[in-house]
């Protein structure tokens, strides 16, 4: 088994102890975790869920935008967070593993650690089904 | 390979008739090499004592530092070597994304806080490590980083087929109900994961620690629930509290020396102790 890089370790640990919702990605984009607040707008407990690779997010989780057409990859704050290293926020519709539509508010951030290695990125997501 | 303890306290030196036993002197490990190289693992009280043992220096020596606090590097201005001008002294510590190794550790040894300027000596060489691997005369080296407060790494030392793992200050349970669980999410797991000597933090008891979670260290027992988690052969204890006589050691040891009840072999470490690898 790896271990975690430290930055995300640290990060898995503050998320637990967070009442906002975070989803956390690896350097590869694969989803590593998110904790209990967000497993409400998810859709499905963390620990029941399957491993996530970054190949099959967009299928496990559909997304789109506000006028409901699909939302292109490059536009998901979490996607232009690790592909740019910046961070990026939009307003999406997301499909949960509930198979429940929820309008969100999520900003994302690239994870950078010492030396500048990208290790992850960390969304936190709000629904707000505000107009 | 064979390590040498010359500085096992923690936090602070402490000489006194209490500490005969464990010893008084923060960080400083020699290890060598089959062929006798030398590779040193930090740079506490306890490197003079280990600079006056060196009979015949070697050309280079090398000193890999866990993190820059004091009781980490404040033998290095008192380390022999590095006035000798045929000597050649490489020091290696964790990267930051500011200043380089050399420009954090000048900030505390030159005036006023110390009165020689380490960098009117040309036998230094610094070097910025960041989490990998790499080569070390006949050692492998791998450095990654550990919970500990600022930039600290762990390292995971390999001469042929035997493992030394070096984590002298960590908490690895920092933010854990439950330690340990999963390794994926265990600070320097992979560094220590079945080692054949761990040297491994164990300041605290448990009730010293609930009052210092997140100070950077471990319990004695976290030490060992680590090195049964990572199966390593043998754990030495380390980085002692300064508060910690020998005879109050002696007791927190005793249980578990032996193999207590984790499978775990316990050697306390106390300093001029000796381990073959």
């Amino acid at each position: 088994m790896t271990q975690q890089p430290i930055e995300l370790i640290l990060l898995r640990q503050f998320a637990d102890h967070v009442a906002t919702p975070l989803w956390i990605t690896d350097a590869a984009g694969d989803l590593i975790y998110y904790n209990e607040p967000a497993e409400t707008i998810l859709g499905r407990r963390f620990d029941e869920s399957e491993p996530m690779p970054a190949a099959v997010l967009a299928e496990r989780f559909a997304t789109r935008d506000l006028d409901d057409q699909p939302l292109p990859t490059q536009r998901i704050p979490l996607v232009i967070a690790l592909n740019q290293r910046i961070p990026a926020h939009a307003r999406l519709r997301i499909l949960g593993l509930d198979g429940t539509w929820r309008t969100i508010e999520a900003t994302a951030i690239p994870i950078i650690g010492q030396g500048g290695r990208l290790v992850g990125a960390m969304a936190a997501f709000w629904e707000n089904d505000q107009p | 390979m064979k390590v040498r303890l010359w500085g096992t306290r923690g936090s602070l030196a402490r000489a006194g008739a209490q500490t005969v036993g464990y010893g008084g002197d923060t960080s400083a490990v020699e290890v060598r090499g089959d062929d006798g190289s030398l590779l040193i693992l930090d740079a506490g009280s306890g490197l003079q004592r280990l600079g006056n043992s060196l009979e015949a220096c070697p050309a280079r020596v090398d000193i890999l530092l866990s993190h820059l606090h004091m009781d980490h590097v404040q033998g290095l201005g008192f380390f022999s070597p590095i006035f000798d001008p045929n000597v050649s002294v490489h020091v290696w510590g964790p990267v930051s994304s500011k200043l380089g190794l050399g420009e954090r550790l000048l900030r505390y040894l030159s005036p006023p806080l110390f009165p020689v300027r380490l960098r009117e000596l040309p036998s230094l060489v610094f070097h910025d490590v960041e989490p990998g691997d790499f080569q070390v005369d006949s050692f492998r080296v791998t450095a990654d980083l550990v919970l500990h407060p600022g930039p600290t790494l762990g390292y995971r030392i390999t001469e042929d087929d035997a493992v030394l793992a070096y984590l002298p200050d960590h908490e690895p349970a920092l933010g854990s109900d439950r330690f340990p669980t999963n390794p994926e999410w265990i600070s320097g797991y992979s560094l220590a994961k079945r080692a054949d000597l761990l040297i491994h933090d164990a300041q605290y008891t448990n009730s010293e620690y609930a009052s210092r979670v997140g100070w950077g260290h471990s319990t004695f027992e976290n030490s060992l629930a680590f090195a049964e988690m990572a199966g390593v052969g043998r754990l030495v204890s380390f980085h002692h509290d300064p508060d910690h006589s020998d005879q109050f050691l002696d007791d927190l040891h005793a249980p578990a020396v032996g193999g207590g009840t984790s499978g775990v072999e316990l050697l306390p470490g106390k300093q001029g102790a000796v381990f073959e690898l």
